[in-house]
């Protein structure tokens, strides 16, 4: 009886929201169209799962990229209502519309509908070295881990949380016109490992990004702070990287 | 050159401009705006060789920054090797020729050419 009333009780906090989805195949189509689905929807249900629910019950064609569901794979990056959020992250309700729109991301080939490559966020990632470099290594014998103290893990630690989702280099201007801009993902991870004191790799990657499409086109917009759904201020860390180029921090 | 040495000197070119045409801002506001500019107050400033000095600064100051930012602009707009190699040398022709031209000027007045 208890379970009933319960049931009941949820299926009158059901609400009804349009869910627009984006839909574009590169190959056939030559712009994009919306397709408009009536969802119903509980007050936690994600924006992923809205997604999902079309896939099983109106169109399983729809082209989407997800896997974790709980904002640690990166993969579910897609325009929402205009800002770029991860699909698997975003609960219907936070976003006061009736009305929910689905894009692919910007600054991204489409494959098809919501999903994107991401070759050239792994390209630039690549770039900048993600990896401690230096000549030893603490797996040998007789030597002790590589030490850090708090403050100097203080130092890089919230730009360790990047799950490389894109959604900075969706959001970043300079993206939207410059082909070869590193971009604030690959920027703000070579901040990371700069600012490691483990490692030793500091001039071989500011020399990478002491180029005409490197660090020196961002145009300290933000956007990319704004959208990061780790918390992780790449704005910042390209600031703090400009330093070092600067000669104010060494 | 590295891009680093260029936006330094991109930034550097940028304050010691504000610094300079502060100045000659100043130096405006010590004679009436439309007196200021009548010929033979422009002749004077040119022949007084400090003043002259400074204005030169303050065009080869702002060529550097204006071009440069030129060239920053249309990287971003369009890219290409061909391209970006075009934009890069244009910019700094074009800089020069405004640099020459502008020079032109003081040495004209102060050789008694005007």
């Amino acid at each position: 009886m208890a379970q009933t009333t319960s049931l009941a009780e949820n299926m009158s906090s059901s609400q009804s929201i349009t869910l627009r989805i984006a839909r574009y195949n590169p190959e056939h189509d030559s712009t994009k169209t919306f397709m408009e689905f009536q969802i119903q929807y509980e007050k936690w249900t994600t924006v992923l799962e809205a997604i999902l629910d079309v896939k099983k019950h109106f169109d399983h064609s729809v082209a989407v990229r997800y896997s974790c569901r709980q904002a640690t794979c990166g993969s579910c990056g897609m325009i929402i209502n205009g800002k770029p959020r991860l699909a698997c992250f975003t609960k219907i309700s936070e976003l006061n519309s009736n009305i929910i729109t689905v894009e692919p991301m910007n600054n991204f080939p489409i494959i098809r509908d919501l999903a994107v490559k991401f070759e050239r966020l792994f390209d630039t990632h690549h770039k900048v070295k993600p990896y401690l470099i230096r000549d030893d290594t603490e797996i040998s014998t007789n030597t002790k881990e590589f030490l850090q103290s708090p403050e100097e893990l203080e130092q890089y630690i919230q730009f360790s949380n990047c799950i490389k989702c894109g959604l900075c280099n969706s959001a970043c201007p300079t993206m939207a016109t410059d082909s070869s801009f590193v971009g604030p993902q690959a920027l703000a991870q070579a901040y990371r490992y700069v600012a490691d004191s483990r490692d030793k790799g500091k001039d071989d990657r500011l020399k990478i990004l002491d180029d005409s499409h490197g660090i020196w086109r961002c145009h300290f917009a933000g956007s990319c702070s704004q959208v990061c759904p780790k918390g992780v201020d790449p704005a910042m860390g390209i600031q703090l990287l400009r330093g070092y180029m600067l000669g104010f921090r060494s | 050159m590295r891009e680093s040495i260029i936006m330094k000197i991109h930034y550097g070119t940028a304050l010691a401009a504000v610094a300079l045409v502060a100045v000659h801002i100043l130096m405006r506001l010590t004679q009436g705006f439309s007196e200021s500019l009548e010929y033979d107050s422009v002749i004077a400033n040119y022949k007084f060789l400090p003043y002259a000095g400074m204005l030169e600064i303050i065009l080869i100051l702002l060529s550097i920054h204006g071009f440069n930012g030129l060239r920053v602009i249309l990287l971003e707009l369009k890219q290409g090797k061909t391209y970006e190699k075009a934009v890069s040398y244009g910019c700094v022709v074009a800089m020069i020729a405004l640099i020459a031209y502008g020079s032109r000027t003081i040495i004209m007045v102060n050789t008694g050419m005007t």
